[in-house]
Formats: structure tokens, sequence, C-alpha cells
């Protein structure tokens, strides 16, 4: 660009900046009056609006063919029936390459079996049958996201029978003959149910309310460090061809 | 210097002047032309900035498909994330749905089950609002101990965006909320179909069914065309690719809110429902991916800050491991669950520092130690890790994630 073509693109822009900001500082004010009334103007302006025109109806059919969710209750739960061996069979051809023959998991894909009283321990291994509150949960996921690349291809029979082979890897059934159903499904209740709680944390200590932090002399003595992240060295850029996470502190 | 300069300038016959050659030569940019206003007809970053992106830690996860990768805050200034470098966290892959194929479907306990396209959604009165997403699990890799070197990894599930959208309130006004509605359930349109359950108070507070963010359509990889926001409570609750809102008396207590996102305390039992992100900062530079570089001098330590309570009141740094402490400047806007920028300027004398950063937000909570937070949760709880970040300065500026006593 030429240093006149400069000037004159520059003086072109402040004309069309200014034109634009004398229309903008009417608008600023009336923004800047909407803003303080906040939520309660909104709610205000919508009551003016046919919102409740917007959309059309949902279809029975629509409905049904999206809401697949279930819940504890049972309130969701399709009708239908599986045993643990037919399941057994599902769970070989299309779970145990990633979740392992018995649940026990390959690589780092979700364990889904064994780990009983481990929550206590340094290495809690947290299960269907070790961890989970609710069979429902079981049976909604499988049906909803699993198995891996290929979501919603089992029957609502076929979930019955897998979710019965889960019980039975996790000891909660022993008979692999035993039939799963919507009419038994909320009889059975998974180990560990009783121990969820609620949102606590305002009991901890740190939540204390306003208490001013010391700002000096906090310490005695110097700082001395106790964890280097350099001892485990599993940061991505230094470790291209480590596989494993020393801590293995999951995500998820 | 000046006579050095003079001395180079008469071994040179005094052709040319002495100095930094990116000064005293002409450079190619000052001389060939460059490209035209259509190069790039949706702008991209510099290409000398090609460094600054997501990464991911592979042996987090077992496949990519279902995975998170991680904000590069270091490389990052001021209170918001560029769109292109928002963190990711997939469950069956990114959903690529054309705007027009998209529905949302709000049904249960209303007056009247609706189906709403994305037109439709546009009809509703809109609002703009800056929010951080956070993951619950933002830091978990620490609960342990010091283990990643870098705040991109440490800290980065994170960013702060202004999104555009509709109040969630009124879609739920237009089907008719039934008094015994309690509960929303929100679920994906992805290959995971992500469900979470919110209660109905939330809902109708400030969630916010957003279009836009930062002023464009949603990123793909941020749920396009519609996601769910839930401003301060943890990023698994934003169900991305939002297709179906149903309201019901009771929580579901899927996958999401049972096998994940509960906390493992001590004794074996686990808290469910932990929504709320809690105050929380990290100081982004110097850090051990920004290393410092010039020496002892005026150095600029600038962090984020962010609380699910509301806004930042207060942030402190200490540069000696938390014997000591100052309280830093926070520059640019203050909005409530928004990201906070931090400034604490001084001159490093080229000694050893433990960096840190405690942020005190509205409500009145103290980012606590990472100690404290272990004293009484253990160091199985994965999510909700809010403690105090420690970073090691050596005298060769080298940076290094450490814990202290």
């Amino acid at each position: 660009m030429s240093k006149s073509l400069k000037v004159l693109f520059a003086v072109t822009a402040l004309a069309a900046f200014g034109v634009v900001s004398g229309v903008n500082a009417a608008d600023t004010k009336k923004v800047a009056a909407t803003s303080k009334k906040d939520a309660s103007s909104t709610t205000e302006q919508v009551t003016k609006v046919s919102t409740h025109q917007l959309g059309r109806l949902a279809t029975e059919d629509e409905i049904a063919a999206w809401d697949i969710d279930i819940r504890p209750d049972g309130v969701g739960l399709p009708k239908g029936k599986g045993t643990a061996a037919q399941g057994e069979q599902i769970y070989g051809d299309h779970c145990a390459v990633c979740h392992g023959d018995f649940g026990e998991a390959t690589g780092r894909w979700p364990p889904l079996a064994g780990g009983a009283g481990t929550l206590t321990a340094e290495r809690p291994l947290k299960t269907i049958g070790s961890y989970w509150p609710y069979l429902s949960t079981v049976y909604d996921y499988v049906r909803r996201a699993m198995p891996f690349g290929n979501a919603r291809s089992l029957s609502n029979d076929d979930v019955y029978a897998l979710t019965a082979f889960l019980l039975q890897l996790n000891d909660v059934i022993q008979d692999e003959n035993f039939e799963l159903s919507d009419k038994n499904f909320t009889s059975i209740h998974l180990p560990n149910e009783k121990n969820f709680i609620d949102d606590d944390r305002l009991s901890e200590p740190n939540y204390v309310k306003n208490e001013e932090p010391c700002m000096s002399n906090c310490k005695p003595d110097k700082a001395k460090i106790s964890a280097h992240a350099a001892v485990l060295d599993v940061t991505p850029e230094n470790s291209d061809d480590k596989e494993d996470g020393a801590n293995k502190g999951g995500v998820e | 210097m000046a006579a050095a300069a003079a001395a180079t300038a008469a071994a040179a016959g005094g052709a040319r002047a002495a100095g930094d050659p990116l000064i005293t030569e002409i450079q190619d940019w000052n001389s060939a032309l460059g490209e035209g206003v259509d190069a790039y007809p949706y702008g991209k970053p510099s290409e000398f900035e090609k460094g600054v992106v997501r990464k991911s830690v592979p042996w987090l996860t077992a496949d990519p498909i279902s995975s998170i990768n991680f904000t590069p805050l270091h490389e990052l200034d001021g209170i918001i994330t560029p769109n292109g470098l928002c963190f990711e966290r997939h469950h069956g892959g990114i959903a690529k749905i054309p705007r027009e194929s998209h529905r949302l479907m709000i049904h249960g306990l209303v007056e009247k089950p609706l189906v709403f396209t994305m037109a439709d959604l546009m009809r509703f009165p809109r609002e703009n609002k800056v929010y951080f997403l956070e993951c619950a699990a933002n830091s978990g890799m620490e609960w342990r101990g010091s283990q990643l070197n870098g705040c991109q990894f440490t800290h980065g599930m994170i960013h702060c965006v202004m999104y555009t959208g509709v109040p969630l309130k009124h879609i739920l006004a237009a089907a008719g909320v039934k008094t015994n509605a309690k509960w929303l359930l929100a679920e994906g349109a992805d290959a995971s179909a992500m469900t979470r359950s919110i209660p109905m108070e939330k809902a109708l507070d400030d969630c916010l069914v957003a279009f836009a963010m930062n002023g464009e359509a949603l990123r793909p990889e941020q749920g396009y065309p519609l996601r769910l926001c839930v401003p301060g409570w943890e990023g698994n609750m934003w169900v991305k690719w939002l297709r179906r809102l149903e309201l019901g008396d009771e929580p579901w207590h899927h996958r999401e809110e049972t096998s994940k996102y509960t906390d493992l305390l001590p004794n074996g039992k686990a808290r469910r429902f932990t929504w709320g992100m809690d105050v929380k900062s990290v100081i982004t530079n110097p850090s051990p991916q920004a290393p410092i570089k010039h020496g002892k001098g005026p150095l600029v330590l600038t962090g984020l800050a962010w609380s699910g309570n509301g806004t930042i009141k207060r942030v402190d740094v200490s540069i000696d491991g938390g014997r000591n402490w100052n309280t830093a400047r926070i520059d640019g806007p203050s909005l409530s669950m928004a990201l906070h920028r931090f400034y604490y300027e001084f001159d490093w004398d080229g000694s050893e520092l433990f960096l840190q950063s405690r942020a005190i937000d509205e409500a009145g909570y103290v980012q606590p130690t990472k100690e404290a937070l272990r004293a009484v949760r253990g160091a199985n709880s994965i999510y909700h890790n809010n403690g105090i970040q420690t970073w090691h300065v050596g005298p060769d500026g080298v940076i290094e994630n450490v814990e202290v006593t």
C-alpha cells in the first residue's frame, strides 16, 4: 500500500467511524438504562413478546424417539427382558474389547467390575459394583451411549441382558439364568447405594467466611520443596514416549 | 558502546551504521508486497504464534475421541479466551450438526411439549454474558502431588468467553412449567447423548441456551449450534449440542452424576451434586511453560482468578511460598462468574522464588492451600481441587511445578 493510499484509507475510516459513533451514543444510553434493571427488565420485555407462540407442539412419536432416559425409581424403563447368559454373549461381541472379559478393563477404558472394599484404599477401584449407586444408571448409559462408536444399536432386550450380565460380573447376582426385566428391575440394589451424601463442602474449615488471611510472616521457616513435578516427569513435551502417567490421576 | 559503534562504522568504511540488523537493514516485509485482503477470508493467528494451541495429555484417557485438551493459559492475557483455544472435552467426539437440522425439544412436566428450530430460538429475547467454564476435574491430577509442568495442564481446563443466547427461563415459560417440576434433564445430540440433572431453581435463575461465543457462532467443538450455559457450575453440566430438556420431579442420577462428578472422601462416602466451582486462581506467567528469560530486574507477574460465587474481591501474591503476601492489581472487567486478570509487578533480584496466588471472592471465601483440602478430602476426590499452586523459580529463570512446606 502506498503512503497516499494509506492516508486516504485512514481518512475514509475515520469518517465512517464518526458516523457510526454518532448512532452508537444514543444506543449506548438505552442499553445502559436496560442493563441496570437486568434480569427483571428482561422478564418484563418477554411478557410483551409472545414467546408462547414460538416453536410448535412436539408429537408423541417425537417425544418417544428421544425420551430414552431412565431413573432409579424405574421411570423410563421400556418393556423388555434378558438373562445374564444372553448378556454374556452380547458383552463378548461388543464390550469385552475395551472393558475386558471380566469387566476389568483394557488400557485406560473404564473397569466395570471388581473393586469391592477399595473405596477407602489409596487407589480406589470405582466400578458398577463397588461405586455406582443405582442400576438404572447402567441401563440408561448403555442404552444411550454404548457400544462406543455404535450407540443406539442394541435392542431394549439386549440392554436388559447386558445389565443382568454386569450384575453377575459384580457378584450382585450369581445365577446366569437370572432374567432382568422391567418388572423386577427396581428390586435390585447396588452395594454402594447408601454411601452417597449431599454436598456438605460448606462445613469444611476453609469455608469459614470472611476470615482475613495472614499477610506477613505467615510461616516461620524458608520454603522447602516437598514434591516435584519433575520427579514424575509426565508433562507431554517431556515424555513423548511414556504412555503411563506415574500417578495416573484420571480426569473424566 | 558509542566508541565501539564508531569503530565498526569506521571498519565498514562508514557505509553502514552499526546496530540491530532488524533495524539497520531493510527487511523483506518492508519492501515486498504482502498478501491481499482476501488471503484469509476468515482470519487466523499469525504463523509465528503456531505454538499457541490446545494440547492434550495422552495418558489421561483411553482414546482421543473421549478425551480432553487444555487451554494454553500461559500464552493468553486479559480475561477472554479466543474461541479456537477453549479447551475441549468430548465423550463421543465432535458432533457435526447443520444448524438447519438441529432441534431443541422441551417436554416432561410442562403444559405443552415443544420443538424449536434454531430459527425459532433466534426470535426469543437474547442476552450477552461473560462466563468462565471450568471442568470439575481441572487441577484434578494434582490431588496426590505436583504432576504436570505447565499451567496449561494443571489449570487449563477452563476458558472464558462472551456467550450470546436465550435465557433458559424464557424457553421454560414458553412451554409452561408445572408446579411439581423440580429438576431439568439436559441432553446433547452427540454420540454420547450427554445428560445432566439440573435443579429447577438454577434453570430458572441464570442458565442460558447459547448459540454464539465471542460474537461468532459456537465452534463445533464447543457444541455448535446450541449449548447450555450453567454459570459458575462445573463444565460437564454445560451440555453441548443441546437437543432436549425434560422436566421432572426427581433427579436422574445418570452416569455423569454417579460414576463421574461425585467426590470420593477418605471415609468411603462420596459427595454428589457438587455443582459449584470454588474460588481459585493461578499464576500464568511466569510458569513452567513460560520461564523468565530476561534476567533480573522488572518482572510482570500475571494470572487468572475466578469463582462460581460471583466476582473476585482480591488476589494476593506471594514470592516466598506463602510466608508473605502482597495484594495484586486486578485489571480489566470484574464480571460475576467470569475470569479476572491480575498483575503483580516487582523487581526480581535473580534469587530463587516460590510463586503463589490466593484469591478471595465476593462471598468472602478464601482460596485454600492444597494441604487444607487434602486434610478434609484426602486425595481421591478427583474433582474440585482449588488449592493454591506453587511455581518454583530457579536463579536461571527455569520454573517447575512444586509443593512446599
